[in-house]
C-alpha cells in the first residue's frame, strides 16, 4: 500500500499528454481562406501552376502562400476580401472547360504539423453552409424504366411482320394490343425474352387480345438502386460545376441523398442547379399533322411533333453556352455521343428541307397535402424552344438557340453534368449563414472556456491540492477530446461543443467520488496511505457503472441522431471514455507522485 | 477540509410522504400541461420553415409582417430572436410551395422591404414527412435508451433497483418535458438530445446512491433496510451535491454565453439535473425501499447450478 508509480505508468501518462497536445495543436492555428483550382479531367501540371501564380502576382497579390495538394492548386489569403477578389481574377483568366475554381478553407498550421495532425472538421453550423436532404422520386424512375421497353417491342413486332398492333405505355403498364389471339400467341415467346426483367400477363376482350407487362420485383429494386446511384453521380458532377470544395454527397436509406455544401452562400442557385431536371430532346415536326401536340415557348401556339425522338439529353456528352454569331442570341453548343450522332445524321439526311424542333423538358415536384395525406405531384413541363429547317446533314456537333442567357448557361451546365435519372425533391434544408457560423464558434468557445474555468476554480477551492490535480485532469481531458476528434476526422458542431461542455461538468464527478471516498476513509481513522488506496479502489466500480449508463444513452443518441445531434453524441462518448483515463489513471499518477509512500498525517483534500 | 455538507444524518426514508406529495404534484402538473397546453413543437417535428435574418438596426416587425403577408407566402410568425436586430420567421408547410423554394422567396421579399441590408443567418426547412419521421424516431430513441439502461441495471444490480431507477427516470423526463409544455418553450431536436442526456445524468446520480446501498447492505451487520438506506444516502449526499453543482456551473455558462440557439438545450439540462438529483434520493431510493428491498436480495448469488452439476 505504498502508492508509488511504476515507471511505465508515469511514462504512459506523459506520452499520452504530449501526443494529445500535439494532435490538438492544429486547432490553435485555425484555417485560412483560400482559392482552389483543380483540373476538370487531369491533375495540374507544374506549368499551369506557375501560370496561376503569375496571374495572381500580376493582379497585385504579393507573398501569397501557394500549396499543391493532391493535384489541386491552393492559394492562401489573409482576408476573405482578398480571397474573393483573387477567385474572380483567376476565374476570369481560366478556361472554365478545363479548370474548376472554388473557394475553400484550409489548415493554417505550419507544414511540419500538417504532416502529423489535422484540425477538427467544423460542421456546417460553425463554418456556414447548406445541408440538403433530397428524396428521389422512385415512381418516376420505375415508370420511365418500363416506358423504355415500348420502342423495343414495336421493333420486334415490326420485325415479325405483324400488322394492326398498337403498343403503348398506359395505366402503369406496358400494353400491346393485337388483332387476334393467334398474332398475340406468336409474339408472346418473342417478347418473353425479357422474362428476367418483366412479369407478363395476357388477356382478351370482344375485339382484341393483349399482352401486358410490368417490371419484376427484382428488376424494380435494381432499377431503384441504379436510379439512386446515377443521381448521386449526376449531383456530384453538378456540384463540381458549381465550384464547391469538399462537398458531402451520400446515400441515406433507399431513396434519399444527403448533400452538404460548406461555405455556399447563394443557396438559391445551388437549389436550382441541384434539383433541376432540365434536358433537351430533338424531334421532327410532324408532316401529316398526326403526332403529339406541344406548346411553343415564344408565342404559345401549338405544334405537332413526331412521336419518335431523334436524340435525347442522355446522348449529349458535352455542352457549352455562348452567343450565336448570326443571330446574336444565347446558344447552347451541343456534342453528341457516337450513337446519337449516327442517328442524327441518318434522320437529317432523309429530312433535308423539313423542320426539326428542340423540346425543353423539366420535371417539377410539389408536395401537396390532401385530406391530411401528403401526396407528391410531378408536373412535367415540355415546351418547344425552337423549330428550324434542316439545311444540312447534322452529326455530332451543332447549336440550339431559343433560351435566355442564364437559362442557356444553366442548361449547358446540366447537360455537361448529365441528367438526373429520376427527379429529386428537397425534403429538408438546413442553411447557416457565415455570420451565424462565426457567432456560434465564438459563443460556443466562450461558454466552454468559462464553464471549464468555473469548475477548475471551484475544485481548487474545495479540494485544495487534490482539486488542482482534478482541474489539471479536466483540462487534459478537453485537450484529448479535441485530439481524438481530429484523429477520427469527426465533425465538430455546436451541439458537439455543448457535449464537451457537459462532459467537463460530469467528468469531474469521478474525482468527486474518489475524493469524497478518501475523506470518508480519513474520517474513519484510516492511515493516509490506506485512505488513498481505498478511495481509488472503492470508487472505481461506482464510476464505471455510472459512466456505462451514460454511454448507453449517448450511443442511442448517436444511432438515431441526425447531423448536429450526432455531433453531441460523439463528443459525449469520447468525453466519457477519455475522462475515465484522465480522472482515474491520470490523477492517480499525480497523487501518487506527490503524496504516495510518504509518512503523512493529513492530506490537502 | 472544506465542506458544504457536513456529516449529515437526515432521515430521508421516513419522510417519503413529503417526497410523494412533491413528486406527485409536479408529475400531475406536468401531465396536465402536456395534455392541455401541449408541446410547442419546433419545425424539426412539425415540418415547416424557420428562417433567421439579421438586420443592421432593429427593424419594425410590423413592416416585415406586412411585407410577408402581401407576398402571398404561407402564414408566418415573426419575432425577434436573442437580439433586437435578429428576426426569426416561422412558417407552416403549405400546399403549392415547392420544398425549399420558400426560403429564397422570403429573403427576396425582406430584402426589398428593408432599406438596410438583410443577411441570411439560418434557414431550416423540414418537409412534413421528414418531420413525422423525426417525431417517431425521437420517441423510439427515448424508449430505446430507457430499455438499454433498465437491462444494464437489472444485470448489474437487481430487479427492484431497476424498477426504482426507471421510476426516477420517467419522473425526470415527464417533469422536464412538462416544463417545456407549461412555458411553451420550443421543443426541437436539440431538446430531445438534452432529454436523453438528462436520462444519462440522472441515472449516473442514481447509480452512485444504489452502489452505496448495495455496499452497505452487504457490509453492515445490523440495521433495518430503512436505516441502511438512510445511511447510504447521507454518505453520498456530499458527492451528490458537489457533482450537481459542477454540472450546473457549466450548464449555466452554456446558457449565458452559448447563444440563443443553445438556450433551450441548456435549459432542459439545467431542469433535468436539478430534478434528477432530487429524484435519485427521493424517488429511486424510496421506491427501492417501498418495493421491499432486503439484505437477501443483494447477497452474492450462490452458484446453485454448480453444486447440482457435481452431484452424480
Amino acid at each position: 500500500m505504498t502508492n508509488t508509480n511504476p515507471l511505465w505508468k508515469t511514462l504512459l501518462l506523459a506520452a499520452i499528454a504530449i501526443v494529445g497536445v500535439l494532435f490538438a495543436l492544429p486547432n490553435i492555428f485555425g484555417s485560412d481562406p483560400a482559392v482552389q483550382v483543380s483540373g476538370r479531367t487531369d491533375p495540374l501540371t507544374p506549368i499551369e501552376v506557375s501560370q496561376f501564380d503569375l496571374t495572381l502576382s500580376k493582379a497585385g497579390f504579393e507573398n501569397v502562400e501557394i500549396r499543391i495538394d493532391e493535384g489541386r492548386f491552393l492559394a492562401l489569403f489573409a482576408s476573405e476580401d482578398d480571397q474573393i477578389r483573387a477567385r474572380d481574377v483567376l476565374a476570369d483568366s481560366l478556361d472554365p472547360n478545363r479548370f474548376i475554381t472554388s473557394l475553400n478553407l484550409v489548415d493554417a498550421s505550419p507544414e511540419w504539423l500538417r504532416n502529423i495532425a489535422a484540425p477538427m472538421y467544423l460542421g456546417l453550423d460553425l463554418r456556414g453552409g447548406v445541408h440538403f436532404l433530397m428524396e428521389v422520386d422512385m415512381q418516376t424512375a420505375l415508370t420511365s424504366a418500363e416506358e423504355r421497353f415500348v420502342p423495343d417491342w414495336k421493333r420486334r413486332v415490326r420485325g415479325e411482320g405483324i400488322r394492326g398492333t398498337s403498343i403503348q405505355y398506359r395505366n402503369g403498364e406496358i400494353s400491346a394490343r393485337f388483332k387476334d389471339e393467334a398474332n398475340r400467341d406468336l409474339m408472346l415467346p418473342i417478347l418473353r425474352r425479357d422474362v428476367f426483367s418483366l412479369d407478363f400477363d395476357t388477356s382478351e376482350d370482344d375485339e382484341y387480345a393483349y399482352i401486358t407487362a410490368n417490371l419484376t420485383e427484382i428488376a424494380a429494386v435494381e432499377e431503384q438502386r441504379s436510379a439512386l446511384q446515377q443521381n448521386i453521380v449526376t449531383l456530384r458532377n453538378r456540384i463540381n460545376e458549381l465550384g464547391v470544395s469538399e462537398p458531402v454527397i451520400q446515400q441515406q436509406g433507399v431513396d434519399r441523398i444527403v448533400v452538404q455544401l460548406p461555405g455556399v452562400q447563394d443557396t438559391g442557385r445551388a437549389k436550382d442547379i441541384i434539383g433541376a431536371t432540365a434536358t433537351l430532346e430533338y424531334r421532327l415536326v410532324s408532316l401529316g399533322g398526326n403526332g403529339k401536340a406541344y406548346t411553343q415557348r415564344y408565342d404559345g401556339s401549338t405544334v405537332m411533333l413526331d412521336r419518335d425522338i431523334i436524340v435525347t439529353g442522355d446522348q449529349i456528352k458535352g455542352a457549352s453556352s455562348g452567343i450565336d454569331q448570326q443571330s446574336g442570341s444565347a446558344a447552347v453548343f451541343v456534342n453528341l455521343d457516337s450513337a446519337g450522332a449516327r442517328r442524327m445524321q441518318e434522320v437529317t439526311q432523309d429530312n433535308v428541307g423539313n423542320l426539326m424542333a428542340v423540346v425543353y423538358i423539366e420535371n417539377r415536384i410539389d408536395s401537396v397535402e390532401v385530406d391530411g395525406e401528403i401526396i407528391k405531384k410531378v408536373t412535367k413541363i415540355e415546351e418547344v424552344i425552337n423549330t428550324a429547317t434542316i439545311n444540312d446533314v447534322l452529326s455530332h456537333r451543332f447549336q440550339t438557340t431559343g433560351l435566355g442567357l442564364n437559362e442557356a448557361t444553366d442548361l449547358a451546365l446540366l447537360l455537361r453534368a448529365g441528367a438526373l435519372k429520376a427527379p429529386v425533391q428537397i425534403v429538408e434544408e438546413r442553411t447557416v449563414g457565415p455570420s451565424l457560423g462565426k457567432d456560434n464558434i465564438r459563443q460556443g468557445f466562450l461558454s466552454a472556456v468559462v464553464g471549464l474555468a468555473l469548475v477548475v476554480v471551484f475544485m481548487g477551492f474545495y479540494y485544495r491540492t487534490f482539486g488542482v490535480i482534478a482541474g489539471l485532469a479536466l483540462v487534459t481531458n478537453v485537450v484529448l477530446i479535441v485530439a481524438v476528434l481530429g484523429v477520427l476526422g469527426a465533425t465538430l458542431t455546436l451541439p458537439g461543443i455543448a457535449g464537451i461542455v457537459l462532459t467537463t461538468g460530469m467528468a469531474v464527478d469521478a474525482n468527486v467520488l474518489i475524493f469524497e471516498r478518501i475523506r470518508e476513509e480519513l474520517k474513519a481513522g484510516g492511515s493516509v496511505q490506506a485512505a488513498l488506496s481505498a478511495g481509488y479502489d472503492k470508487a472505481f466500480v461506482t464510476i464505471a457503472d455510472a459512466n456505462i449508463t451514460t454511454l448507453i444513452a449517448a450511443v442511442v443518441l448517436f444511432s438515431m441522431g441526425t447531423g448536429p445531434i450526432k455531433g453531441f453524441a460523439i463528443t459525449l462518448c469520447i468525453g466519457i471514455l477519455t475522462s475515465m483515463f484522465t480522472a482515474i489513471f491520470g490523477t492517480r499518477v499525480l497523487v501518487n507522485a506527490l503524496f504516495g509512500g510518504k509518512r503523512l498525517q493529513t492530506l490537502p483534500i | 477540509m472544506r465542506s458544504l455538507v457536513r456529516d449529515t444524518s437526515f432521515d430521508f426514508m421516513s419522510h417519503y410522504k413529503v417526497a410523494v406529495m412533491i413528486s406527485g404534484f409536479l408529475i400531475v402538473a406536468s401531465v396536465l400541461a402536456i395534455g392541455f397546453r401541449g408541446l410547442s413543437l419546433g419545425v424539426d417535428f412539425t415540418g415547416g420553415y424557420t428562417i433567421e435574418v439579421g438586420y443592421e438596426e432593429a427593424p419594425d416587425l410590423n413592416v416585415i409582417r406586412t411585407a410577408l403577408a402581401v407576398a402571398d407566402l404561407p402564414d408566418s410568425q415573426v419575432q425577434t430572436f436573442g437580439a433586437s436586430t435578429e428576426v426569426l420567421i416561422r412558417m407552416a408547410p403549405k400546399e403549392g410551395f415547392t420544398g425549399a423554394s420558400v426560403s429564397t422567396e422570403v429573403l427576396r421579399v425582406l430584402g426589398e422591404a428593408s432599406e438596410s441590408e438583410v443577411t441570411m443567418r439560418r434557414v431550416e426547412f423540414v418537409g412534413p414527412q421528414v418531420g413525422e419521421e423525426l417525431r417517431e424516431k425521437g420517441g423510439l430513441a427515448v424508449l430505446a435508451a430507457l430499455f438499454g439502461i433498465v437491462a444494464y441495471i437489472w444485470f448489474r444490480f437487481e430487479k427492484k433497483f431497476s424498477v426504482g431507477s426507471v421510476l426516477a427516470l420517467v419522473h425526470d423526463v415527464v417533469i422536464t418535458v412538462g416544463f417545456f409544455a407549461l412555458f411553451q418553450v420550443e421543443f426541437d431536436l436539440t431538446i430531445l438530445a438534452a432529454i436523453l442526456a438528462v436520462i444519462g445524468y440522472s441515472l449516473n446520480d442514481t447509480i452512485v446512491v444504489f452502489d452505496r446501498i448495495r455496499e452497505n447492505f452487504i457490509s453492515m451487520r445490523s440495521g433495518t433496510p430503512a436505516e441502511v438506506m438512510n445511511q447510504s444516502v447521507n454518505q453520498t449526499l456530499s458527492r451528490t451535491v458537489i457533482t450537481s453543482m459542477t454540472t450546473l456551473l457549466v450548464l449555466i455558462s452554456l446558457f449565458v454565453f452559448g447563444g440563443q440557439i443553445i438556450h433551450g438545450f441548456a435549459l432542459a439540462l439545467i431542469i433535468g439535473v436539478v430534478v434528477g438529483t432530487y429524484s435519485s434520493i427521493f424517488v429511486a431510493s424510496i421506491a427501492v425501499l417501498r418495493l421491499g428491498i432486503s439484505k437477501e436480495d443483494l447477497m452474492p448469488v450462490e452458484k446453485e447450478g454448480a453444486e447440482l452439476d457435481s452431484t452424480p
